[in-house]
């Protein structure tokens, strides 16, 4: 990746209102040629609206943007030849053959007459699904269906790629399977956008942006948002999980408390003096006090830590 | 064991959604008006304001009596007259005419003279059935006309005449025996096709398995969904039978509450029998096809109400037996235009009863809280 | 597990589709009050699994008691017992919240007296309480999948069966289900959950790992991490995938694969861990560090169902 090289998709105090509602709110980013680009957020934090700003869908109201050299307003209709989008619904035909579905998929996207037969034999390689090429789509396993959908979504070499929660139900061996054809087409150049709930997910990409309410309140690689919040955290054993945490609801240096299976994990000020403070908290209710262990907050917990900061999620 | 109060929840939800599907809701209710508004004005078997041409060679006071005779039965509009008889093929060829009368030159004379006078009629005879009906009145009109003139004594002889009271529908309007058997073919359609949607819906949606895994017993299932519909069906044959009396002037000479205890089992029974179709049909779009099809034709054809079952060949009268429309037309059909009580429809009553049950069984038999 | 606390009993439950079987003689107990994961690959057989348990699919052979109940011969008894949210929504979008809450507290004959208070405490669990008018089919996923359990749990079933409940669920949805859930569990509830994401996993009691309708294991998440314990390195290197391609040969590794900006390295013994430094330096590439780490539940699940040779 060269650190010289122009962005592939600039944003600049992207904005869009619907009436009074502002769904995206001044996003400002930019997007390195072959970058896999995490996108998070909780429902209705804005991500699908900056989505269809991006593919040309949707006018923004305010600020300026540009996908693969071209500005998003103006050239919204190039840009849509531009891109490749796969959506968790992404409907690839069940009644056709994964054959007839890259055929149809070529001619969709206008690949040349010359390269379609190169291309398809590329996609049913690249997707492994060459032997099955004859079998309906509608008969595969849900990870095969998502990597022919993720071919047929590149088919015509698109330089940026849109993913919406590509491998949402998948089971991690098709996952990690997913994942090593998109770090394939990154390294070939491709931008990729992958929209997502899931940390699992979220954890394969290079850089993630989070959003809530229509801001970018984070963005910065998993790790070093991980490493951001130093908040540091404790894994409590105790035999009444839901009792204890409610009693560490108001125990002095603990921020949040949640269930985790049996056991608690709690947000502490400070790991160390938290302990005696939480221990006689715990045992003042009666509760019994295991293994204090500390921890380091998942993704999920990074998430989840950023949204309640930035005021919460949009129907809490 | 059965549970009252799971019953009304399924009853109250199915309420709910329909208060909430305004586009089924109206359909409910704007259909059958519109179906018997419809066929009450489309479908007649009565032939009236025949365009008549006459061709009167015999420019006599008689010949003029006699078309005289033909405007005021109200059946035939004398629209033209013409000069030669060979004016007639064009003004057929272009149906502005349905019927010409050619009266010859010697039609007064052979009059007087007590001989046969004929009167040539000539009909497009391009739809039989009209063709035959405008004849028959021509004949009738014919015939009215020369017992006229035997009362004044100037016919010896006529060829005999039948003579024929009609009875209950004196007019002999078809409309009459037309709406009451609509009322009955219009909520055999009706009501299947409320209930076709209902079971398939909630597969198709995913909520079937949700409700599938509750104590629910599939009896509560069929009845709670059904009640709902019985009452939309019960509102609908109130609002037709109104439209049948206000606006056909169609007579209703029975009794109202009777034929409201009648409709129930019949729409019970038409209810289930939609309700088994969406059972096995698991689809929406599958369950209308098979429901329209399962009642639309059969209802129409084979119910009495297009055609006699009398002249039926024997296999498809046997065939008549099964559509449950048949016993309700002779219900509506009796209590309408005859005012006939329960001794006379008990038959009809058992067995739309037995339909209604069937309909039951079946829907409650085929509708499994499985999966597969 | 003996006998007699097994709330959850399967015996040998297999079904078939045709040729296919789906699942495969499965034999296992749940404990009351236990929340047990169901863990497996598309086509495990989770779902057919959940769907036998909640007896809306008959097992082709053997049983489930659910609460000592007959799931082959006598669903329909259990069912009062149970509490079922399917993998699809499958409430009424077209009733709101609250109708929806009261068709299933009819359902299952909740008395009245006690309905109001019940929903009352759903509604504190879900955050649902501001949205009791809204139809269901204009909430948000994660507020979907709260009222589905809230339907679920409003008669206090025995047992609950949650068949991927946070399938499509942004993370602060998935955190109050959670909390319902475990809230549930604290109150004696055992509960069978199948989830398709490993990080879940650990929250669970015990798993079961499913593959193509067969236990491939079954453990306390721990027990199950244990078997990794020190075999299992992040390593930072340049070129990931070349790196990958390089390890994953030797007879050491079990697995290597690329994950975000690292590779996760599964060693056959943890004494073999100096092998991913040499071979990568003999390669070229510049190793910037090789971290002993924590098996997560998906170097396990990967673990596992490569131990069963289907990759």
């Amino acid at each position: 990746m060269s650190g010289r090289a122009a962005p592939a998709v600039r944003v600049e105090g992207l904005t869009k209102c619907f009436g009074d509602f502002v769904a995206v709110d001044h996003v400002t980013f930019d997007v390195r040629p072959g970058e896999i680009f995490g996108f998070l957020g909780p429902n209705g934090a804005g991500k699908t609206t900056t989505i269809k700003m991006l593919t040309g869908l949707l006018p923004p109201s305010e600020g300026s943007g540009s996908v693969a050299g071209l500005d998003i307003e103006t050239e919204a209709d190039r840009i849509k030849r531009q891109i490749g989008y796969m959506s968790q619904l992404f409907s690839l035909y069940a009644d056709l053959t994964v054959e007839e579905n890259v055929r149809f998929f070529s001619g969709l996207y206008g690949v040349d007459r010359a390269r379609r037969l190169e291309r398809r034999d590329w996609v049913l390689e690249m997707a492994g699904l060459t032997e099955h090429r004859r079998r309906l789509t509608g008969e595969l396993p849900l990870g095969w269906k998502q990597r022919l959908a993720l071919g047929c979504a590149v088919i015509h070499e698109p330089p940026t790629l849109f993913l919406d929660e590509p491998t949402s139900g998948v089971d991690p061996i098709s996952r990690r399977r997913f994942w090593d054809l998109i770090y394939q087409l990154a390294e070939a150049g491709t931008t990729t956008f992958v929209s997502t709930h899931y940390m699992e997910e979220a954890e394969y990409c290079h850089r993630l942006a989070l959003m809530n309410r229509g801001a970018l309140i984070a963005l910065d690689t998993p790790a070093a948002l991980r490493d951001g919040l130093r908040v540091p955290m404790l894994e409590i054993e105790t035999n009444d999980a839901p009792r204890a945490v409610a009693a560490l609801g108001d125990a002095p240096g603990v921020r949040d408390a949640a269930m985790f299976g049996r056991r608690i994990h709690v947000t502490v000020d400070d790991s160390i003096t938290a302990r005696p403070v939480i221990a006689s908290a715990l045992e003042g209710h009666g509760l019994e006090v295991g293994d204090m262990t500390d921890i380091t907050p998942s993704l999920e917990d990074v998430f989840v830590a950023l949204v309640r900061r930035a005021g919460g999620a949009p129907d809490e | 064991m059965l549970s009252r109060r799971r019953l009304w929840a399924m009853a109250r939800k199915e309420v709910i959604q329909l208060r909430r599907d305004t586009r089924s809701l109206a359909l409910a209710f704007v259909l059958p008006v519109l179906l018997v508004v419809l066929f009450g004005y489309a479908i007649t078997w009565d032939v009236d304001d025949i365009a008549t041409a006459v061709v009167d060679q015999d420019q006599s006071s008689r010949s003029r009596d006699l078309i005289d005779a033909f405007r005021s039965s109200g059946y035939f509009t004398v629209t033209r007259s013409l000069e030669r008889p060979g004016d007639i093929e064009p003004l057929l060829d272009r149906s502005a005419i349905r019927l010409a009368l050619v009266i010859p030159p010697d039609f007064s004379a052979a009059i007087l003279a007590g001989r046969p006078a004929e009167l040539q009629a000539i009909v497009d005879g391009s739809d039989a059935n009209t063709a035959s009906i405008i004849l028959g009145y021509t004949q009738a009109v014919a015939l009215s006309y020369s017992s006229a003139l035997r009362l004044e004594g100037r016919v010896r002889a006529l060829p005999a005449t039948a003579e024929s009271r009609v009875w209950y529908n004196e007019e002999l309007s078809s409309r009459n025996m037309i709406v009451p058997g609509l009322v009955a073919v219009i909520m055999m359609i009706i009501a299947a096709m409320l209930t076709s949607l209902t079971i398939a819906r909630e597969w198709e949606r995913g909520t079937m398995e949700q409700l599938a895994a509750t104590p629910v017993h599939r009896f509560e299932v069929v009845i709670g969904k059904l009640l709902p519909y019985l009452a939309i069906g019960l509102i609908d044959v109130v609002v037709v039978t109104i439209i049948g009396v206000l606006l056909f002037g169609v007579p209703f000479r029975g009794n109202a509450l009777l034929l409201m205890i009648l409709a129930t089992a019949f729409l019970i029974g038409a209810l289930g029998l939609g309700m088994f179709i969406s059972a096995v049909a698991k689809s929406q779009v599958l369950a209308t096809q098979l429901a329209m099809i399962a009642t639309f034709l059969p209802a129409f054809l084979l119910s009495g109400f297009m055609f006699a079952i009398a002249v039926m060949p024997a296999p498809l009268q046997a065939v008549t037996y099964l559509v449950p429309a048949r016993y309700f037309l002779v219900v509506t059909r009796g209590i309408f235009l005859k005012g006939v009580g329960v001794e006379v429809l008990r038959v009809q009553g058992l067995l739309m009863i037995a339909f209604a049950i069937v309909g039951l069984a079946l829907a409650t038999r085929v509708f499994q809280k499985r999966i597969l | 597990m003996s006998q007699v606390e097994a709330m959850v009993s399967l015996e040998r439950l297999t079904r078939r589709f045709g040729d296919v079987t789906a699942v495969d003689g499965l034999s296992f107990d749940v404990a009351s009050a236990e929340l047990f994961g169901l863990v497996g690959p598309d086509g495990s057989g989770k779902t057919t699994t959940l769907r036998m348990l909640a007896g809306v699919l008959l097992p082709t052979e053997g049983d489930a008691l659910m609460n000592g109940t007959s799931m082959a011969r006598n669903p329909e008894s259990a069912k009062p017992d149970l509490a079922y949210m399917s993998q699809r929504f499958g409430l009424y979008s077209d009733l709101t919240v609250r109708e929806n809450l009261h068709f299933y507290a009819d359902l299952y004959e909740v008395p009245r007296a006690e309905r109001d208070q019940r929903m009352e405490r759903l509604f504190r669990f879900s955050n649902l309480g501001p949205f009791t008018e809204r139809l269901a089919g204009k909430l948000s996923g994660g507020m979907k999948q709260k009222l589905g359990l809230s339907c679920a749990l409003i008669h206090q079933p025995k047992i609950l069966l949650l068949d991927e409940p946070t399938f499509g669920v942004d993370p602060i949805s998935r955190r109050d289900l959670w909390l319902i859930v475990h809230e549930m569990v604290a109150e004696g509830v055992t509960v069978i959950v199948s989830t398709a994401y490993m990080d879940e996993a650990e929250r669970f009691d015990r798993v079961a790992l499913l593959n193509e309708g067969r236990l491939l294991a079954l453990a306390t998440p721990a027990e199950m991490q244990e078997e990794l314990k020190g075999k299992v390195y992040a390593v930072v290197v340049d070129r990931l995938r070349e790196a990958r391609d390089r390890l994953q040969p030797l007879h050491q590794v079990e697995r290597a694969a690329v994950f975000g900006d690292r590779l996760h390295v599964t060693l056959t013994d943890p004494s073999h861990a100096p092998v991913i430094e040499t071979t990568l330096q003999d390669g070229g590439f510049s190793v910037r560090g090789t971290d002993r780490i924590e098996p997560s539940m998906e170097d396990v699940f990967i673990h596992h169902v490569s131990q069963a040779g289907v990759l």
